[in-house]
Order: C-alpha cells, then sequence, then structure tokens
C-alpha cells in the first residue's frame, strides 16, 4: 500500500526515537562492554580483565554478599508488603487511605536517608542500639533493614495490584464448598496473586543488588558488587576495572528482569473481563489484628523519617538537643551546597518535562501506529531495556561514551544536559510501561475514524489522545521528578562541579562525616518531593476535574 | 448501470490463516449491501480493506472508476461507523461530528450549518454540547454516523453498528439508519452477523462463510432461493436431508418417492426444506408425504415449532417443523402421536453442500 504523510511522519518520529534510544542506551552499553575489555591505553586484550577480577578472592566474597544482602530482603521484605496490601485489600479495617499513603513515604526518599535514619536510631550513639544487643548496624543487618524500608513500597504497589484483581466468584465457590479460611487463602489467594508475588520478588532483588546508596552509608567494611563498581571507578579511577564489575553487576539484574517479563506475561491472561471484584467482609479480631499490624509498619516508616527529621534540627547529636537550623546551612559544608538543591530541582523539572514528552510520544507512535510494525516491536524491546540496567552502570557507560573525544555529543560531558538524559534514560521503562497501558485502553479505532475524515494524526494526537491521557501524562511526569530527586547511582559518576546535585550531596556530606547536614539535604528531598506529590492530587481534584468534565455521566 | 464500487478477487490472510479468499463482488450507486456471516467468516476483514485499514495481499478495488487498491484511508473516499462508535470521549456532540470538516478551509459558517443539518438528521439538535458519556447507546451511534456523514463522503462504511444496542434500540435504529441511507442516496456496506438485520435493511446481501462468499442475492431471494446448504442453514431455519436423483423432477428420500420443481442434475443430492414450508395432513399421497413420530413441541406465541421423527431402515432423523396454532390446539397432536406430513414440490430446495449428514 502507498504510504500516506501520516505514515511518512510515523517513520520519521519512529527514526528520531530509534535514534534517540540507540544514542542514550544501546551504544553507551556498547561502550562499557568494548571498555572491559580493553586495557588502560585503550587496546583490546580480551578477556584478560576478567581473569584478573575473577581470580581476586575478594570478588567472591561481594557476590556472596550481595546475593546473601539482596535474597534476605526480598524474603523480608515482600513477606512484608504481602501483609500489608493483604490487609488493604482484604480486611475491613478503618484508615486505610493513611496506611497507604504512609507506606509510600520511602519513595520520595533517596535511599541512603533510610541507612542515615539507622545510624541514628541504632548507630554507636543511636537511640536503640541497646536493641541490637552488641552486634553492629553497620554491616549486614544495617542494610537489610535499610533496603527492606527502600523497598517496601515498590513491593507493596505490585501486589496491590496482584490482590485486587481477584475475582470473587472463587471465593464464593470456596465458601459454597465449605472450605476451611486457610485452605481457600492457599488454594485460592496465594495462587491468584501468585504472579504478582514473583514480579515484587524480582523487583526487590534487582533494587537491593543494584543499590549502591545504602551499602556505602551503613555497610561498613561488608563489600557489595554496586560498592566495588563504586570503588573502582572514584577510588581508585581504574575505569577498565569498572566496567568489568559493571557487566558483572548486570548479569543477575538482566536475569531478574527477563524471568519477571516472562511471569508478567502469564498474569495478564489470567484476568477476565467477566471476573466480579472481591468486597473484604467485616471480622473483628482480623481486621483488628490487621489495623495493629499496619499501625506496626507505619511506625517504623515514621520512626526512620521522625528520626532524620529531628536529627536534622538539633544542633549535635547526642549531646546537643537545642533546635537549630545550622544544618540546613548547607553552603557551610561539602557537597555543593544549596546549589545542589537548586540543581537538583532544576534537573527533575527538566526531566520530569522532557522525559514525559518523549516517553509518552515515543509509547503512542510504537502502540497506535499502522504502519512499520516490526520496527515498533523492536522499539518497544529497546524501551523495556533500561529497568535491566543497574543506574550506576549506565552512569559509568555514558562517561565512556560521551567523555570519548571522537564523539559528537561530547559537548554534553559535565554539563545538565547528560545528567537529564541519563535519568530519563535510567527511569524509561516504568514511564514507558505506564503510557503504554494508558494507550491500549484508548480505542484503537480512533485513528481509523480520524484517517477516514482525512485528518492529520496530530491532530487527534494533540485534541484527543492528550487530553484523554492527562492524568497518566502527569502521573508520569511525577515519576520523572521524585525518582530524579532521589536518584544517585545514576548521577554519581556524571556529574560535574556547576551540576553537583542535592542526592550526591547526601552521600558526600555522610561521606566527609557531616552526618546531620547529610539527613538535613535528605530532608529537603523529601519536602520537596511530598509538595509536588501533594500539589499533585490537590491539582488532580480541584484543576483537571475542570478539563475531565466529559468524564462525569 | 455503473458499478460505484468493484471488490475484484480480493484475498487476505493473517500468518497461516485464510480470512479472505478471491473475494468479488459490486456494489450499485446508492444501494445498501450487507456482508453477513458467522463471526471470523471475514467479513470485518472485507470491510477494513474495502477502507484500506487493511492491506490485501491480492486483488483489486475500484471505487467510481478510481482505482483505490493501494491507497491509504485518508486519500480514499469513504465514512466509517466502528462497533465501538468510537466516538471523542472528551469532545461535544458538535467538535465531534465537524471533526472532519475544520480542515478543510470552510468557513465557520459553513460548518455550522453543515452541523445543523446533520444533527436535524439524526435529531440531536437539542444535545449539541453534551459528551458523548451523556447520552444514550442509540444516541451515540446516531452522532458516530452524522460524523461519518459530514464530508458528504461517497461511501459509507458501517461495521457492526447495531450489535451494542438493545434490542428494542436496535428494531428502532434499524429502518432510522435505512431510511437515512435513502434519502441521502449514499451508497453503503455494512457489516453485520445478525440476519434479521441484514434480511430487514439490505438491498442485496453478501453471504460469506470462512472467508469466501456463498451467495450474493436480495434478501427475499437468499431466503426462497439458496444455493448452498450454508446459505440455508445460516438464514432461517432449515432441514436438510441427503437424497438421491430419480428422474430430472423427482428424488428418493426416506424410501420415498418425492417430487421436485427444480431440475436435477446430479446424483446425490442435499435437500433443504423450511420448517414452514413442511405441512400437516391427513392425508397420504403417493408422493412427498412421510409419517412420524411427534418427539417434542415447542409453544413460541404465534405458532408452535414441533419436532418430528421419521424413520427408515433403522436410520432416524428429526424434522423441525412449524405448527399453526389451530393445529397445535388439535387434540391429536401431543408428544409421541403419530402425523404424516407433506412436503410439496416447491418446498424441496436442492443445495451445494459440503456437509456431511
Amino acid at each position: 500500500m502507498k504510504k500516506s504523510r501520516d505514515d511518512y511522519l510515523t517513520i520519521f518520529f519512529i527514526a528520531i526515537a530509534a535514534t534517540y534510544i540507540l544514542a542514550t542506551l544501546a551504544l553507551p552499553m556498547y561502550a562499557i562492554l568494548s571498555k572491559s575489555i580493553e586495557n588502560k591505553e585503550g587496546l583490546f586484550i580480551g578477556l584478560s580483565n576478567y581473569k584478573y577480577y575473577f581470580s581476586n578472592p575478594s570478588l567472591f566474597y561481594s557476590i556472596y554478599n550481595s546475593l546473601f544482602v539482596s535474597i534476605i530482603t526480598t524474603i523480608i521484605s515482600v513477606t512484608l508488603s504481602f501483609m500489608f496490601a493483604y490487609a488493604l485489600t482484604r480486611s475491613c479495617m478503618r484508615a486505610k487511605p493513611f496506611f497507604k499513603t504512609m507506606a509510600m513515604i520511602p519513595i520520595l526518599l533517596p535511599s541512603l536517608l533510610a541507612g542515615i535514619a539507622l545510624i541514628y536510631l541504632f548507630g554507636n550513639q543511636g537511640v536503640f542500639k541497646a536493641l541490637l544487643m552488641g552486634r553492629s548496624i553497620y554491616g549486614p543487618i544495617g542494610i537489610i533493614i535499610a533496603e527492606v524500608f527502600y523497598t517496601f513500597p515498590h513491593a507493596l504497589l505490585i501486589i496491590i495490584t496482584a490482590l485486587s484483581i481477584a475475582d470473587a466468584r472463587l471465593y464464593e465457590a470456596a465458601t459454597v464448598l465449605r472450605s476451611s479460611p486457610i485452605r481457600t487463602f492457599f488454594t485460592v489467594t496465594i495462587p491468584s496473586a501468585k504472579y504478582g508475588l514473583m514480579s515484587a520478588c524480582f523487583v526487590v532483588f534487582t533494587l537491593v543488588i543494584t543499590d549502591f546508596g545504602i551499602p556505602k552509608v551503613i555497610g561498613g567494611q561488608y563489600n557489595v558488587l554496586a560498592i566495588d563498581v563504586y570503588k573502582q571507578v572514584i577510588g581508585q579511577q581504574n575505569f577498565e576495572m569498572g566496567a568489568v564489575v559493571s557487566v558483572v553487576l548486570i548479569i543477575p539484574a538482566l536475569l531478574a528482569f527477563i524471568v519477571d517479563r516472562i511471569v508478567q506475561k502469564k498474569q495478564i491472561s489470567i484476568l477476565t473481563a467477566r471476573s466480579v471484584v472481591y468486597e473484604p467482609k467485616k471480622n473483628k479480631t482480623f481486621d483488628l489484628m490487621m489495623f495493629l499490624y499496619c499501625s506496626l509498619i507505619t511506625l517504623f516508616i515514621l520512626t526512620m523519617v521522625g528520626m532524620c527529621l529531628y536529627a536534622s534540627l538539633i544542633k549535635f547529636w547526642p549531646y546537643n538537643l537545642s533546635f537549630s537550623l545550622k544544618n540546613y546551612h548547607f553552603d557551610l559544608m561539602d557537597g555543593g551546597g544549596w546549589d545542589s538543591y537548586y540543581n537538583s530541582i532544576k534537573m527533575a523539572s527538566y526531566t520530569a518535562f522532557f522525559g514525559t514528552i518523549i516517553v509518552f510520544t515515543s509509547a503512542y507512535f510504537i502502540e497506535k501506529a499502522r504502519t512499520i510494525k516490526t520496527a515498533r516491536i523492536m522499539m518497544h524491546l529497546l524501551s523495556m531495556m533500561p529497568m535491566a540496567i543497574p543506574g550506576m552502570v549506565l552512569g559509568l557507560a555514558y562517561i565512556f561514551f560521551f567523555n570519548n573525544p571522537n564523539n559528537p555529543f561530547n559537548f554534553i560531558y559535565g554539563t545538565m544536559a547528560i545528567l537529564v538524559i541519563c535519568t530519563i534514560t535510567h527511569f524509561y521503562t516504568v514511564s514507558h510501561l505506564t503510557a503504554i497501558t494508558a494507550l491500549k485502553q484508548i480505542d484503537y479505532e480512533f485513528e481509523s475514524v480520524s484517517s477516514s475524515l482525512k485528518q492529520p494524526f496530530y491532530k487527534m494526537f494533540f485534541s484527543v489522545t492528550v487530553p484523554i491521557s492527562l492524568p497518566v501524562i502527569f502521573e508520569i511526569g511525577i515519576y520523572f521528578f521524585v525518582n530524579a530527586m532521589t536518584t544517585v547511582s545514576a548521577v554519581v559518576f556524571i556529574y560535574g562541579p556547576k551540576t553537583t546535585l542535592a542526592s550526591v550531596a547526601v552521600l558526600n556530606m555522610d561521606d566527609a562525616g557531616d552526618i546531620a547536614p547529610a539527613a538535613a539535604m535528605g530532608m529537603m528531598i523529601f519536602y520537596t518531593n511530598a509538595f509536588v506529590r501533594i500539589s499533585y492530587v490537590i491539582i488532580t481534584k480541584k484543576v483537571l476535574v475542570k478539563f475531565q468534565q466529559w468524564r462525569t455521566k | 448501470m455503473t458499478h460505484y464500487l468493484t471488490v475484484k478477487n480480493v484475498s487476505k490472510s493473517f500468518g497461516k490463516f485464510q480470512a479472505l479468499q478471491n473475494t468479488s463482488f459490486e456494489v450499485q450507486e446508492g444501494e445498501l449491501v450487507c456482508i453477513l456471516g458467522p463471526s471470523g467468516c471475514g467479513k470485518t476483514t472485507l470491510l477494513r480493506v474495502i477502507a484500506g485499514l487493511e492491506e490485501q495481499n491480492s486483488g483489486q478495488i475500484i471505487q467510481q472508476g478510481r482505482e483505490i487498491t493501494n491507497l491509504p484511508p485518508d486519500q480514499r473516499d469513504f465514512g466509517i461507523v466502528f462497533q465501538s462508535y468510537a466516538l471523542f470521549p472528551n469532545l461535544s456532540v458538535k467538535d465531534n461530528i465537524t471533526f472532519g470538516l475544520k480542515t478543510r478551509k470552510q468557513s465557520n459558517e459553513i460548518i455550522e450549518q453543515r452541523l445543523n443539518e446533520l444533527l436535524s438528521l439524526i435529531g440531536l439538535e437539542s444535545h449539541k454540547n453534551k459528551y458523548p458519556s451523556q447520552l444514550s447507546g442509540g444516541e451515540q451511534q446516531r452522532v458516530a454516523l452524522a460524523r461519518a456523514l459530514a464530508p458528504s463522503p461517497g461511501l459509507l462504511l458501517l461495521d457492526e453498528p447495531l450489535s451494542a444496542l438493545d434490542a428494542k434500540v436496535r428494531q428502532f435504529l434499524r429502518s432510522e439508519i435505512k431510511n437515512l441511507q435513502k434519502k441521502l442516496g449514499v451508497t453503503t456496506v455494512m457489516v453485520t452477523h445478525d440476519q434479521e438485520e441484514a434480511l430487514s435493511m439490505a438491498d442485496r446481501i453478501i453471504l460469506m462463510n470462512k472467508g469466501v462468499i456463498e451467495q450474493i442475492d436480495t434478501p427475499q431471494d437468499l431466503y426462497s432461493k439458496p444455493h448452498t446448504s450454508f446459505a440455508a442453514d445460516f438464514i432461517g431455519k432449515t432441514n436438510l436431508f441427503k437424497a438421491t436423483k430419480n428422474t430430472e423432477h423427482s428424488l428418493m428420500m426416506f424410501g420415498q418417492n418425492f417430487e421436485c420443481h427444480q431440475l436435477l442434475t446430479q446424483n446425490e443430492l442435499m435437500v433443504a426444506v423450511r420448517p414452514e414450508d413442511i405441512k400437516i395432513t391427513d392425508q397420504i399421497t403417493k408422493n412427498n408425504t412421510l409419517s412420524g413420530v411427534v418427539k417434542e413441541i415447542e409453544f413460541l406465541g404465534s405458532y408452535s415449532i414441533g419436532l418430528i421423527e421419521v424413520s427408515h431402515n433403522n436410520q432416524r432423523k428429526s424434522l423441525i417443523c412449524h405448527l399453526p396454532l389451530d393445529n397445535n390446539a388439535r387434540n391429536d397432536l401431543k408428544k409421541n402421536s403419530l402425523v404424516n406430513i407433506l412436503l410439496s414440490p416447491q418446498s424441496l430446495k436442492i443445495v451445494n453442500s459440503d456437509l456431511q449428514i
């Protein structure tokens, strides 16, 4: 068939999007792979870097430690969040919205802050140090507690979704067949939430094994793979070896990612349009137990945040407990001062703005165009890749790729642009999936109608698709903003002297021993994210409603 | 007469699945043609190929003397209404209808005038500022129709336009659309799986099965002169029997001789008989009668349906026949009673068949 003007425009845009994703993802990843088989002079030396690295016994400790911490965290975090999600979806306890909101708090914080909170709570001068009975928080215990805190909301969101698609008819059938509640739980509840649980496990595992902020702050002498990358690059300036560890670090993340994708595909097939939504029934004892459990978790979360807030507001822990704002005088410390904070705001805003446009437009073409199907499928697969790549590895790949003098885009190295691009790529997949899911719910015949009426697709896009998708577009924007504010791993290698960031400042101040200012800066990030989130809720309630009148019957 | 639309040998497959096999037909100007068939028969694919939304593997499509086979949808001249209506939910009725008018360099007055024309055509003048979600299903359907008609396309394509509606609304809109179509004289191709809809609306019906056109005929002829066992069975209810040729105008069935009006050419025959053409009779004549046992009577208001079992050589076969009410009232027509039935020479329709019965 002849190509229409729309088809040419589509091909043009897909080509741009493909070039973008190749330049910001595929080529940098290629750069890091090739770097790992080069020596310092840039000559090809095959696998000798790997041989050298694998002959080093400390590596095996790192791998063992990484796996140990990741697996234990996964078990604890998924168990706790499953119970929490169960309480939210299957009980009639009070204050569900409150608990759900509180459980989301860790998402708004840089992961480092969890480590800092633990130092104040259980560190050498910690409030509850006695609870550890002589064991040290610096090491696996601290890492695991902090990682559980950090991964809890991520697991919770997935499991809530899995539990809320329950089919009431199955439960009715079980009741009619006189199945005991415990039997029903194991034969109905667990199997139908199985894929969600598995998905949560993979997500938590990947988050933990690729995270380096928490082990850095509270790991003490306990080495993990992510720390190895950091040490090789920042500590020893050994980029080739950093590349080697990065490649090693990608393997578990990539495996978890692939298995997760397979599992996710199955999840969709168990959903049927005829399912009846499950409504929990009142049960005083059970509801009370669930309420107490959720209160306990919420108390833990609030204690962690509250401790940081308190620590940031007092003069000198634990000797001078009078209130002061001196910890917020960032300009007097390492880490770039208040400029870091303003840079972060700028970076997060740019990321949200450009990231949302890039993600949503690409997703639109991938999902709705009717031409060049193979290219669109390839684009979708490429868009899924960033999820499998640890932020630090991506950052390191950007150094190799963009710092190369032969790269025509070399000029963005050390600027705000590279931070924005790296962050967009790092958080691309989740945003892409959100956009695709939303676009899938829009009638596929819209494009057909529009072309039968001889209107260009962009008229359709701007006057129908975008207005309909506004809530999702905002959701993606906020996701980018919040994550850009908190991310350390994606940017720690590529920020420049003029582009220091708040999240990195937390790391550097903590490194320099300024823990209270680090907590204060972490809290600044929290205030900002909380402000953005709350404003969003208000905006959706008040303003968006005005533009969404057509939704009401 | 000139053909407005000609579809020649169009084939389309999705992977190994052959959705359309060498389909050919013509549509006259101003005609309303229904493509009818069970789900998966390729009827929607055919419509989408005509619209250019699906690309055929081979074949040719000509509209008003212009070859459109390889043109993208926006270079063809048609308006389309989908099963889902695909109304833009965030645009008002007015904006939906004028969506296709705006960039055509038309002045606002002309657009406004056209809008009012269309609104009065569909009888929704007072709803022009409402959003689709505030309208009933039938109203939404009419807005979709008005939107498709707004740029005055030469060809109107309707993809199951009524199937999402309640039975009552559906019946009302059938005649509404039919009248509108006649009034505007727009050539229309409509896809449906509902035989009643096709019979009541179409000038001609294209009956499809498994990617192949079984028969193209007026509704009356399709019903009374089905060419194939599929046509006989899909439209209305039919009894299908195997028979063998006796002479040019008589055949053997259940060990009985039956006279038949049609000229018989083959030896192995497939005979279709409509339930309403089977008569209960008191007389046993030499030809064209059978005796059987009433197995079931199903009361359906204005008439009843009887299931009559006929046996021959230890083989049993059930016939469906209509029982007028006065028959039903008769005392002797009860379950398990013996009856004689008459299959008149006109009622026997010889059809082509690939069925094994």
